[in-house]
């Protein structure tokens, strides 16, 4: 079983890492000082998880300088750790932000960057855990934790859309020719489907619309955490909604889907053969409505065969 | 050195990293441009519009893969995914050679997505250069291993950085990616010379540099790569490229990105101190610069 990330690094370095071994106590002690959350003022904190002193703790294995102490040092570490992975929750989440407002969406990254570092090479992957983190931690974005699960579901889809593999997609005649009771077909891995409480789609458009506008008003690039007051977007009410999000010529795009064609695409990546599939659009859904929603997906590349 | 094992036998010349901010430029303008660093990680994915840049820009131009997330230091045995997805890029590239940090930055499958400078110690350049060789060994192609600018150093360490670089390069049997103003940052953080760097790597190994902008604040300088190159890193870029030959550069521009142009003509100005440098070695060695 892997070490839980973050918990009980050594309490001291090894005085000298002279083997593999020593080298990886060494790496546990100074990583789990850095990724420790900062102090107010986005200072290191100023004891270790031991009670001692920090800068003690830190000279036992960080030289001084002329201008700055061992506990300087490690801080310009400590805070860059934190300034990266913030900046990178900020630009993963617009949404998210806009809807829980920058005070408590702050609060929500800094619980959830400290439950979950990145276990990934890619920063790409940093927000994976997030529906499950709200999920089971909803005092952080209560009372708008339905709202907040849609739209972590909403924004992860689009960072699935903007880089998930293709695969060669079924044509007409493929499926044409074969038997319905037995065929089973897949969506494409970019394609995330999605049944929701809010319209974030819209919602989603608003904000984007807002940032252009101020960032066209400002002249400024856009950047992960803008100074001053904001114009809130209101949040949108209570709406089932179903959608798919997902990507053409490698643009983003989310397509709003009827529920009985929602469960048919449900059930196609379920693994259901294409028959039961389509029987799982329920009742009232006529044969020539579902021909035109395959004739679309088919068009849109989604339906490909599975593996 | 201009073409050697460690940069697979090229001499690329001027090259610049692809960022997104010039995407269209570049693939509207298509300009003369030697050859372009790629950030690997951004293109370890599956597919989609990453990828589909790649393949246009690799219609047009050499490419030559840079890693931030290997993290040759650190204790931790690679991950068999990470090696997976970069072989798949490789092939795909047909990069001639491939670089990353002399560095550490993960722990127990926990990533910082920093480059952590090392102790150096004899243990860790040993444990360093196996992992350097595994990996070469995984990839198949060659590989050159960068210095980090750092804002620290350890109490551990028994040898300075640069004894630390050369004995895991020759350890590990592999080319140095020399950046030129990480040595300079790390000069001025720690207070040693940035010419007694420069002029005990072993030059026969060094395959690429880099060059950047820094950032000075009151105590110590941060490697930003927001800025031009500054006056003392050409200095030691024009020392290097005396001592190691005209070797294949590159310029690192990362946030505040200015123009295609702007990046591009900043680049060229290598060339002016790669004259000097041919001119140089026609004659006899210049009295070493003073450290700054």
């Amino acid at each position: 079983m892997r070490k839980t990330p973050g918990k009980n690094p050594p309490r001291r370095a090894p005085a000298r890492p002279d083997s593999a071994r020593a080298l990886l106590a060494f790496q546990r002690l100074m990583h789990g000082a850095l990724v420790r959350p900062l102090a107010p003022g986005d200072r290191m904190q100023s004891r270790w998880t031991d009670g001692r002193p920090m800068a003690e703790v830190v000279a036992e294995f960080i030289k001084p300088n002329d201008r700055l102490t061992s506990f300087d040092r490690l801080e310009i570490y400590n805070r860059m750790y934190w300034f990266r992975i913030i900046d990178s929750f900020y630009d993963d989440n617009p949404g998210l932000r806009a809807a829980l407002g920058d005070r408590k969406f702050n609060r929500l990254a800094l619980a959830y960057l400290a439950k979950h570092p990145s276990r990934s090479f890619t920063l790409r992957n940093l927000c994976v855990q997030l529906e499950a983190f709200i999920r089971r931690e909803p005092r952080w974005t209560a009372p708008h934790t339905a709202l907040a699960l849609d739209l972590a579901r909403f924004e992860w889809a689009q960072t699935v859309a903007f880089d998930e593999a293709a695969q060669p997609v079924l044509t007409a005649a493929e499926v044409g020719r074969a038997d319905p009771a037995r065929l089973r077909l897949d969506l494409q891995p970019y394609v995330t489907l999605l049944a929701l409480r809010h319209p974030v789609d819209t919602y989603m458009l608003a904000v984007k619309k807002r940032d252009s506008l101020r960032s066209e008003a400002s002249n400024a690039t856009a950047s992960a955490r803008p100074a001053g007051r904001t114009r809130k977007v209101p949040r949108p009410r209570r709406e089932r909604i179903w959608v798919a999000v997902h990507r053409v010529d490698n643009r983003l795009y989310y397509k709003r889907l009827e529920a009985p064609a929602f469960r048919i695409l449900t059930a196609l990546r379920a693994g259901r053969p294409l028959a039961r599939a389509v029987a799982a659009a329920g009742r009232g859904v006529t044969p020539a409505q579902v021909q035109d929603w395959f004739a679309l997906w088919m068009q849109l590349g989604w339906i490909c065969r599975r593996k | 050195m201009p073409a050697n094992a460690f940069n697979g036998q090229t001499d690329y010349g001027i090259g610049l990293g692809l960022r997104v901010p010039h995407y269209v430029h570049i693939l509207e303008k298509k300009p003369d441009v030697a050859w372009f660093e790629i950030i690997s990680e951004n293109f370890m994915c599956g597919g989609g519009r990453p990828l589909e840049v790649l393949d246009r820009i690799m219609e047009q131009y050499r490419v030559v893969q840079h890693g931030v997330s290997l993290y040759f230091g650190s204790a931790d045995k690679p991950d068999r995914e990470h090696l997976r997805r970069l072989k798949a890029l490789v092939k795909r590239t047909h990069t001639p050679w491939l670089s990353d940090h002399l560095c550490w930055g993960s722990v127990d499958g926990t990533y910082t997505h920093d480059l952590l400078p090392m102790p150096y110690t004899f243990a860790a350049a040993r444990t360093t250069a196996a992992k350097i060789r595994m990996v070469r060994d995984f990839l198949e192609v060659p590989i050159c291993v960068e210095n980090v600018s750092s804002y620290a150093e350890f109490h551990a360490s028994e040898m300075t950085e640069w004894e630390f670089l050369s004995e895991v390069v020759e350890l590990a049997d592999c080319g140095i990616l020399l950046d030129v103003n990480n040595i300079y940052v790390s000069s001025r953080n720690h207070g040693f010379n940035p010419y007694d760097y420069l002029d005990h790597v072993p030059h026969h190994r060094v395959g690429q540099m880099h060059i950047a902008g820094h950032t000075k604040f009151e105590k110590y300088i941060l490697d930003t790569h927001d800025h031009p190159v500054l006056d003392p890193v050409w200095k030691l870029y024009a020392h290097a490229t005396r001592r190691c030959g005209v070797t294949a550069t590159l310029l690192e521009w990362d946030d505040r990105i200015p123009s295609f142009d702007e990046v591009h003509a900043e680049a060229l100005k290598a060339n002016e101190f790669i004259a000097d440098a041919k001119n140089a070695r026609k004659k006899p060695a210049p009295p070493r610069p003073r450290a700054a």
